[in-house]
């Protein structure tokens, strides 16, 4: 709104910041709304095979026939499921660890070069020995998602920690507090926001986990749906999953989002 | 009679890079109610002679006692003033300041009462429920003042209170510091590198010659016997003979 106290300067100013803003917005809805009708048009008049490729309107009607039979719930729910149940345990886990290490220098010494090396190996390779010794069970996917997310959560944690400032930590001492007091006093709320960060990487960390845990050992979620979907040569089905899973991505991590916000409001 | 006395400390720090004799030899008597300052060169061993009287360090050799007990750990009897206020920036000021009596488990109401009487008494009352970041730099050093006198301890140790403020600020904190140390009848050893600063506050000041710290030489100072504040012992005109002569004998070796 025009502010009468604003000299025409500065409304001249703000009328631009606004301008700007929205000109991001439209190419930003552009973007979207032309790929997929240009994908739309492709398809139609045959500037590529719907049949390898699909088409808006078929994944439109794939997703609809999958609502219908009450299938979309089912793989939805299993893999929001196996994902948020990874990510917990991932997380606390991780977080655990990291406090075992801050508070044993010497058994985090000794664990050093075997967390660097645990992180270098691609996590996915061991999905097969998931497999089996789980079984392919709901378990097998959520270990595939846990050994995703763990090791990080565990060196983001751990560095989080030892980066707090000493000063604050001696703070505690000249107050006569013991190590259990340093580390809930300072150590653990002074790291809140590392563990935000540690969050957001892992929401997507764990769905990668699950989804490859899904394309092994599962005969629901998105996963199988795009393993079955490419073997029967479905292409609107995979591609459908394939959306359903981008929506579930960007709800768990804007629900990680809304999280943060709650506890960082009241913090500088 | 003596409150804090430190009888021949010497104190090595152990590193892979080697062995540190950050003290050697220091002697030094503070009388109850007394205001020791401290003036050394960077690295000379200030804080690590703090450090012994509380307790977070043991002396490698000597003794350092409070009342005639040796100094055995931390206490709630001495109160530690780091170089800045620390306080914590996800606690409200309430909560910072009331965070020495929650680490020693004495958060009683009685407490939580005190403490919000001596916030209203310092200026702070209303920003009880603020945080730190809403806060000046002098107001910042208040809370953290007051998280320290909560505790109620006989002496305060202050290592560099003043050194994260402003010129301006430094002045008007340091006047305010010293009333309320006076009125409460503390025994104080503050650490600084400002001799102005020392002259203006102490009834003693103590040189130190650089590492390995021990002490070169002490300066009765009149005028804090006198009752004179702080901004009044500026400009007296002895005020300069005394940092002219701690001048010249902490630049002898440079
Ligand atoms: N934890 C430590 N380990 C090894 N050396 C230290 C340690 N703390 C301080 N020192 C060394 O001891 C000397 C005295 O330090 P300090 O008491 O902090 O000096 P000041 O407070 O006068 O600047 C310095 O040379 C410093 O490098
Ligand atoms: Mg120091």
């Amino acid at each position: 709104m025009p502010n009468a106290e604003y000299s025409p300067e500065h409304q001249n100013y703000l009328r631009r910041r606004r301008l700007h803003v929205l000109l991001v917005r439209g190419a930003q809805l552009f973007l979207v709304v032309g790929f997929f009708a240009l994908w739309e048009v492709a398809a139609s008049r045959g500037w590529i095979n719907a049949f390898i490729f699909s088409q808006p309107t078929r994944i439109w009607a794939a997703a609809l026939r999958l609502a219908r039979e009450g299938e979309l719930w089912r793989h939805l729910g299993w893999t929001v499921w196996e994902t948020v149940l990874g990510f917990s345990i991932g997380t606390v886990a991780g977080i655990l660890i990291a406090i075992l290490l801050w508070w044993s220098t010497f058994i985090s010494k000794v664990m050093d070069p075997y967390i660097v090396v645990l992180n270098s190996v691609p996590k996915v390779a061991l999905g097969p020995i998931f497999v089996v010794w789980l079984g392919t069970t709901i378990t097998a996917v959520v270990a595939m998602a846990i050994s995703v997310s763990i090791i990080v959560t565990i060196m983001m944690m751990h560095t989080g920690f030892k980066e707090v400032d000493p000063n604050l930590i001696k703070l505690v001492r000249t107050f006569g507090g013991s190590k259990g007091q340093v580390l809930w006093k300072v150590v653990i709320p002074a790291s809140v926001p590392t563990m935000i960060a540690a969050l957001k990487v892992n929401v997507g960390l764990s769905l990668v986990g699950t989804i490859v845990g899904e394309f092994l050992a599962s005969k629901a979620g998105l996963g199988y749906l795009i393993i079955y979907g490419g073997q029967v040569f479905n292409m609107s089905l995979v591609m459908a999953s394939v959306l359903l899973l981008l929506a579930v991505s960007v709800i768990l991590y804007y629900g990680v989002t809304l999280l943060e916000e709650k506890v960082s409001r009241g913090r500088a | 009679m003596a409150r804090v006395e430190l009888e021949n400390v010497g104190l090595n720090y152990h590193t892979e890079a080697g062995e540190v004799v950050a003290l050697r030899d220091v002697n030094l008597t503070v009388k109850d109610q007394e205001f020791v300052a401290i003036v050394g060169q960077s690295g000379c061993g200030k804080s690590t002679l703090l450090s012994l009287v509380s307790g977070l360090l043991k002396p490698s050799q000597g003794l350092v006692t409070i009342d005639g007990n040796q100094v055995q750990g931390t206490s709630k009897r001495i109160g530690y003033m780091l170089q800045q206020d620390y306080l914590f920036e996800w606690r409200t000021i309430l909560d910072n300041a009331l965070l020495g009596l929650e680490i020693a488990k004495e958060r009683t109401p009685e407490a939580m009462d005190a403490v919000k009487e001596m916030l209203k008494t310092y200026g702070l009352g209303g920003f009880e429920h603020y945080y730190p970041s809403q806060l000046s730099g002098g107001m910042r050093q208040r809370v953290a003042l007051i998280r320290t006198l909560a505790m109620k301890p006989d002496v305060l140790l202050l290592d560099e209170p003043f050194s994260a403020l402003d010129y301006q600020n430094r002045l008007s904190v340091g006047e305010e510091v010293v009333k309320i140390l006076r009125e409460r009848k503390k025994t104080v050893i503050m650490v600084t590198h400002d001799i102005p600063e020392a002259v203006s506050m102490a009834n003693r000041v103590v040189v130190m010659t650089p590492r390995p710290g021990t002490i070169r030489s002490i300066h009765p100072i009149k005028m804090c016997d006198e009752g004179l504040t702080p901004l009044q012992t500026r400009e007296v005109p002895q005020f300069r003979e005394y940092f002219g002569a701690i001048w010249k004998e902490l630049n002898a070796d440079a």
